[in-house]
């Protein structure tokens, strides 16, 4: 008799039921927003302070470099020695101190910022980039060479792209195709760690209060495992829905009420978009972004996405369930625990660090076949245009392993849910399996 | 008669530890079966057997004439020794949950149980979570669940654990009466005084092999000395002490009485008859206590697991 629907249902049941569940399903997202909102307001409250920075500057090359803005004030010293400008610094409360100096048979000029507190690493590379221009300016004039010259014979160049086919594609494109696959990726991985330990937990629970017995007088094993697993992916992914309606309502009326623009944090973009409006060059980028996501393999995306996340989410939940099986409490996991993370985290590693390199080179080739890390991988290259074989090969390795590691972790399940008092090792598992 | 279950030779090992050794036993349709067996003899894996929990490395079991297979889920009821519900859910909803695991439709399984929390009278803990309940209420629960789907073969393995007096009473006599209404009953325990009262056959367990079986009467019969616990008033005491130890082979009994009398036990040898022990004796004095001594399932039980 099929009982898995019944499983299922319970599974799911008493996961959405469940108070702790219930809170952190409508919590997290208020957390979240909340925090947000703080950052942002915070981020604004920073900006509106005005930043002073004193000059000093002996050699009488650099003072017209630095102009006011909305954030930085120049206050510039003249004919003061060190010690009387740094007094002054500090009766105005300004940030710092910018001092130039020659020094004998030194051909660049000495800078040095005196400050009270370090200075922030955007503030130095600001100044050093402004001075360093100035300076070789200067030099590149006392050697007789035109800086108007030089700039205006500067040329910048955008490699444009296109396929044998004829499609354009732009660099925009690789950006959209990194975020896309690498938030696939990510995605799959937070599941698999979230979802993965509330299986194990609700297996350790049926140890626990010793309802297994009860219960697999009446069903498989394996049925009752499936439907575990099954039971809390669908509250997962309950869990997922709320989460994204409810942020996005909560994101909508805080930016409402408290007046803050949530976007603004993404400052860079917006700016970029803003001036794409009224720069055709720009107008461009926009265009490009546009085209990117048009570009970007959207139907092959979907359904590997749900093909590889379904097939990696199961293969890595039956192993979490396995693991459940195998121990009394949640102490006593820690020690199985490891080889399941770390394929996952090397999955993620690979994937930001070589797809990134090189999408289609060996090493993200190969692990995008390896089963315990190709969901993650694959899920990242497929954006970059993934050959339709290897797709089916890696989600037919994929689906192979699964079904293999079902029945090794039935296995284990069947002995282990049946075990108390004693912290199996590795050799009993083994031993397990032949029982 | 005939056998609802048939375990045939059934042998498993776990690893290099042989937990279960050419095990035979035959449970009668509308019997009582206690299972017995020190710790650890191997009766939990053979009720695991049964219930298709494990798989024998050999041997064969049948049920009602079929060999075992995954519909006979539906025809036991098993009530482990470790058992326990979903802590934190609702008791109906639980126990509707269970009911449906062995094939009960919704509406079948909530009229009948409506009938069993009101026979038990724990009707409005319908809505209570387990959590909230004692052990013995829970157990209460278990045993209704174990029931409920009307199944031919019962398997309760120590069934009165946890309750107090008044409630292993009352679920002495649910077992009774459902043995009455049919089905067929495996009982495991260590309490040998509910086996003495309620089984009508008995196996014996012990490291891995079945030791003993049979009708708890015959085992008796086996079991059974000859001896007789007599008490007599004689005016010439230790007259009639020396000539019983001449006649029959004689020890000292300790048994309560309201008279001071002499207290023997007397075994016969084969051939005489307890008939002309009697006589004998009240020839020679006043017979105020005369009975045979039938051994107990607890003196069987010790003797035939020391023997071994």
């Amino acid at each position: 008799m099929n009982h898995l629907p019944l499983i299922i249902k319970r599974e799911y049941l008493t996961k959405v039921r469940n108070k702790s569940f219930i809170i952190m399903t409508f919590l997290s997202p208020l957390i979240f927003i909340a925090l947000i909102a703080f950052v942002a307001y915070l981020s604004q409250l920073n900006s509106d302070k005005i930043r002073v920075i004193t000059i000093l500057d002996e050699t009488g090359m650099i003072h017209d470099v630095f102009k006011n803005s909305d954030k930085t004030t120049y206050n510039i010293l003249h004919g003061m020695s060190l010690e009387d400008a740094k007094k002054v610094v500090k009766e105005t409360e300004a940030t710092g101190l910018l001092h130039v100096v020659y020094i004998v048979n030194e051909k660049t000029p000495r800078v040095t910022f005196y400050s009270e507190e370090s200075p922030s690493l955007n503030l130095i590379s600001a100044l050093e980039s402004n001075i360093e221009k100035k300076l070789t300016n200067i030099n590149l004039e006392e050697n007789g060479v035109d800086v108007e010259k030089i700039n205006a014979s500067r040329v910048n160049i955008d490699i444009a792209q296109e396929s044998f086919e004829g499609e354009k594609t732009s660099k925009m494109d690789s950006i959209i195709k990194l975020i896309f696959g690498g938030a696939a990726g990510y995605l799959l991985f937070m599941f698999i760690i979230i979802y993965g330990n509330m299986i194990m937990r609700s297996v350790i629970e049926e140890k626990t209060s010793r309802i297994i017995e009860v219960i697999i007088s009446s069903v498989k094993p394996v049925q009752l495992m499936l439907g575990k697993i099954i039971g809390t992916s669908l509250a997962g992914i309950t869990q997922f829905v709320v989460w994204l309606i409810v942020g996005s309502i909560l994101m909508t009326i805080t930016s409402f009420v408290l007046g803050i623009d949530m976007v603004q944090l993404q400052t860079p973009q917006q700016e970029m978009m803003k001036q794409a409006m009224e720069n055709p060059e720009m107008n461009m980028q926009a265009q490009n972004i546009f085209n990117a996501f048009y570009h970007l393999p959207l139907t092959n995306l979907i359904i590997a996405f749900i093909l590889f996340f379904i097939g990696g989410y199961l293969l890595y939940s039956s192993l979490y369930a396995a693991i459940g099986a195998a121990v009394d409490n949640e102490t006593d996991t820690q020690q199985f625990m490891m080889p399941i993370i770390m394929p996952l985290i090397l999955a993620v590693y690979i994937g930001i660090f070589t797809v990134i390199e090189d999408p289609h080179g060996m090493v993200s080739t190969v692990f995008s076949f390896i089963p315990l890390t190709s969901p993650v991988v694959m899920l990242m290259r497929i954006p970059f245009g993934v050959p339709i074989w290897q797709q089916i090969l890696s989600l037919v390795l994929l689906i192979g392993s699964f079904m293999c590691t079902v029945w090794f972790a039935a296995k284990i399940y069947r002995v282990g849910i049946l075990m108390y008092g004693k912290k199996p090792s590795y050799k009993e598992l083994a031993k397990w399996i032949k029982y | 008669m005939t056998n609802l279950l048939e375990v045939d030779k059934v042998s498993k090992n776990f690893g290099n530890f042989k937990a279960l050794n050419n095990v035979s036993i035959s449970v009668p349709k509308g019997s009582i079966f206690g299972l017995l067996g020190p710790n650890g003899a191997g009766k939990t894996t053979l009720i695991r057997v049964v219930n298709q929990i494990t798989m024998p490395d050999g041997g064969h079991v049948s049920l009602d004439g079929e060999p075992l297979c995954a519909k006979h889920i539906q025809d036991i009821g098993y009530l482990p020794e470790e058992r326990g519900l979903y802590k934190s859910m609702k008791v109906g909803e639980q126990a509707l949950y269970l009911a449906q695991l062995k094939g009960l439709s919704k509406v079948e399984a909530k009229k009948r149980l409506h009938y069993w929390f009101d026979r038990l009278e724990i009707g409005d803990w319908w809505n209570k979570k387990i959590q909230e309940l004692s052990k013995g209420m829970a157990q209460k629960i278990q045993f209704v669940v174990t029931v409920l789907h009307q199944p031919k073969l019962l398997i309760f393995d120590e069934p009165f654990s946890g309750f107090d007096p008044i409630n292993a009473n009352l679920i002495k006599d649910e077992i009774l009466r459902l043995r009455d209404n049919g089905a067929t009953v495996i009982f495991s325990t260590h309490r040998m005084e509910s086996v003495e009262e309620l089984c009508d056959e008995i196996a014996l367990i012990h490291k891995s092999n079945k030791i003993l079986d049979g009708k708890l009467i015959d085992v008796k019969r086996q079991f059974k000395t000859n001896t007789y616990e007599v008490g007599i008033r004689a005016t010439h005491e230790t007259v009639l002490a020396k000539e019983l130890s001449d006649k029959f082979s004689v020890t000292k009994a300790d048994f309560k009485s309201l008279e001071n009398e002499l207290k023997f036990n007397i075994k016969l040898h084969s051939g005489e008859k307890p008939n002309d022990l009697l006589t004998f004796l009240t020839s020679k004095g006043e017979v105020s206590h005369f009975v045979e001594l039938i051994p107990s399932v607890n003196d069987i039980f010790i003797q035939t697991i020391k023997n071994n």
